[in-house]
């Protein structure tokens, strides 16, 4: 625990005597700003209301941010849940889908991000789709991979049991994806906010990626440096939830013992 | 009429002949014990029997119809591994069977269907010995624990023939000895007619009331996939214990008169 916290020490260090020395020789300097100024445009954007629109500017980037991540991962994760069980699963639909699904996720999504805004309009839905687009072939193919991986035997012994498809489906394949699905998904959180904040720095009006390219015409440091750690805050903490979320919901999965 | 009925059946993949000219009559209540080299078709005919596989030539009947073509309840299996839902607790593992029969769409059973599933369940659980651990996953298991319950699991479903490939396999000698005391007992009990697959031959006299000894009668080294193994030996093991006792007897009979027929002092010898 200590001997992970001395890197982090290390650069708040580092960055503390860089920012010194900049401003010794030019205190005009926007690069690197100090403690005091940080703390400043912190104060300003989190508990002040902004003098134009009256909103308190962190809150209401975080929140428009949250919600598009939000709902581009939960769509992604439904849509990879169901394609990547059944492709995984039912030999003739892997037959079919896994040729699309592998030339699908080798386009890059960023490339097509003009097509979303064309036929999605400037709107929330463009983002959404574009994080949609760029993280369900990945998670597809994870989950059709981790279902072609459930031993033969299960099926087999849930026949003699007297499952049907559908029930070998509900009670045998489905439930042991969720804890995988989750993986995926943590898996995923990176490329999601990278075409996130994408989208938002090209158009949009609010959120996290609007903010730090909106303030970058000014050299605004003091702005995009706490935004930037406040996101990877965020992504950490997502990612922390979740992987609790999984230890505590599918204790099988990590070994647990009882229920 | 015996409830499994095999006739000049064949088994083939391709060129390859795993299974050839096999004759069978099992009745009901055998225990048979499968055993013979790696590569014998063991596992190929025990895999038949569960629907997994068909004939290629021949008939393999169950109660004088074609055997079905896909695994169902009527014939449990117990594998050497994988055999139980990770999933699932102890519980739910004995427990799935009734609640895929009792609700084909959800597969879940509520109320009083569930109840009466659960009584059923932990009746079966105390007779494999798993009552305490009914709430662990089977990942806390141990391996002979995890084998209980895939014995557990597929007995749960009362099916007329159980298949168990290699099952105590990966187990220590001692707790293989305490499964082997179970199994009997429950094939015992339920009636069941019972297909072991095992290597250890030991195993297979100890356990079956026939042992049968799969086989290649012909070898041809330029060719060794031209000819399929069969069952070169079908032993009958007459374990019931009435027929011990009067073997017993009979033998010690024997011995009387063989003594007596000596002369006197003579035994004294022996």
């Amino acid at each position: 625990m200590l001997l992970g916290a001395l890197p982090f020490l290390l650069v708040v260090v580092l960055y503390l005597v860089a920012s010194d020395v900049r401003l010794a020789a030019n205190a005009g300097d926007k690069l690197l700003p100090s403690v005091s100024t940080l703390a400043g445009t912190i104060t300003r954007y989190a508990a002040e209301p902004d003098k134009r629109t009256g909103e308190f500017l962190l809150w209401v980037d975080t929140a428009a941010s949250l919600k598009r991540l939000g709902l581009g991962l939960a769509f992604s994760a439904a849509l990879g849940l169901l394609f990547g069980m059944v492709t995984g699963i039912i030999p003739y639909v892997r037959a079919g889908l896994a040729p699309l699904v592998a030339v699908l996720s080798m386009v890059p999504p960023l490339a097509i991000l003009p097509i979303l805004f064309i036929v999605f309009g400037l709107g929330e839905l463009s983002k959404v789709v574009l994080i949609v687009i760029g993280v369900t072939p990945f998670i597809i193919r994870d989950l059709a991979q981790r279902a072609s991986e459930l031993p033969t035997e299960q099926i087999i012994k849930a026949q003699t049991l007297g499952a049907s498809t559908w029930q070998i489906l509900l009670r045998v394949v489905l439930p042991q994806m969720w804890p995988r699905l989750i993986d995926a998904v943590r898996l995923a959180l990176g490329p999601a906010w990278l075409f996130l904040i994408a989208a938002e720095a090209i158009a949009a009006t609010d959120g996290l990626g609007y903010r730090i390219f909106l303030v970058r015409r000014y050299l605004s440091m003091d702005v995009i440096l706490p935004y930037v750690v406040w996101i990877t805050l965020l992504a950490f903490a997502t990612d922390f939830i979740l992987k609790q979320f999984s230890r505590r919901a599918f204790a099988w999965h990590h070994g647990g013992g009882a229920r | 009429m015996s409830l499994i009925t095999v006739r000049n059946l064949w088994k083939e993949y391709g060129e390859q002949v795993v299974l050839e000219r096999m004759n069978l009559d099992i009745g009901e209540h055998e225990f048979c014990t499968l055993v013979g080299a790696s590569g014998c078709g063991k596992t190929t005919f025990l895999r038949m029997l569960l629907g997994e596989e068909t004939p290629s030539r021949g008939q393999l009947l169950l109660d004088g119809v074609p055997m079905p073509n896909e695994p169902g309840p009527d014939r449990g299996i117990v594998f050497q591994r994988y055999s139980v839902f990770p999933h699932l607790t102890v519980l739910g593992n004995v427990l799935i069977g009734l609640e895929l029969r009792g609700a084909r769409l959800l597969g879940r059973l509520f109320g009083r269907a569930r109840r009466e599933a659960v009584r059923q369940a932990e009746h079966m659980l105390d007779a494999v010995g798993l009552s305490a651990h009914r709430n662990k996953y089977p990942s806390a298991l141990s391996g002979g624990m995890q084998q209980r319950l895939a014995i557990a699991q597929a007995l749960m479903m009362r099916p007329r023939v159980l298949l168990l490939d290699e099952p105590f396999g990966a187990l220590d000698p001692g707790i293989r000895a305490d499964m082997h005391r179970l199994l009997r007992q429950l094939w015992q009990q339920d009636r069941i007619t019972v297909f072991m697959v095992t290597h250890d031959i030991q195993e297979a006299f100890a356990l079956g009331t026939r042992v049968l000894v799969f086989d290649k009668v012909r070898l041809d080294t330029q060719a060794p996939g031209a000819y399929g193994a069969t069952v070169t030996y079908d032993i009958p093991l007459l374990r019931r214990s009435e027929h011990i006792t009067r073997e017993v007897e009979a033998t010690r009979r024997k011995t009387e008169r063989f003594q007596h027929s000596l002369p006197h002092g003579a035994s004294a010898t022996l």
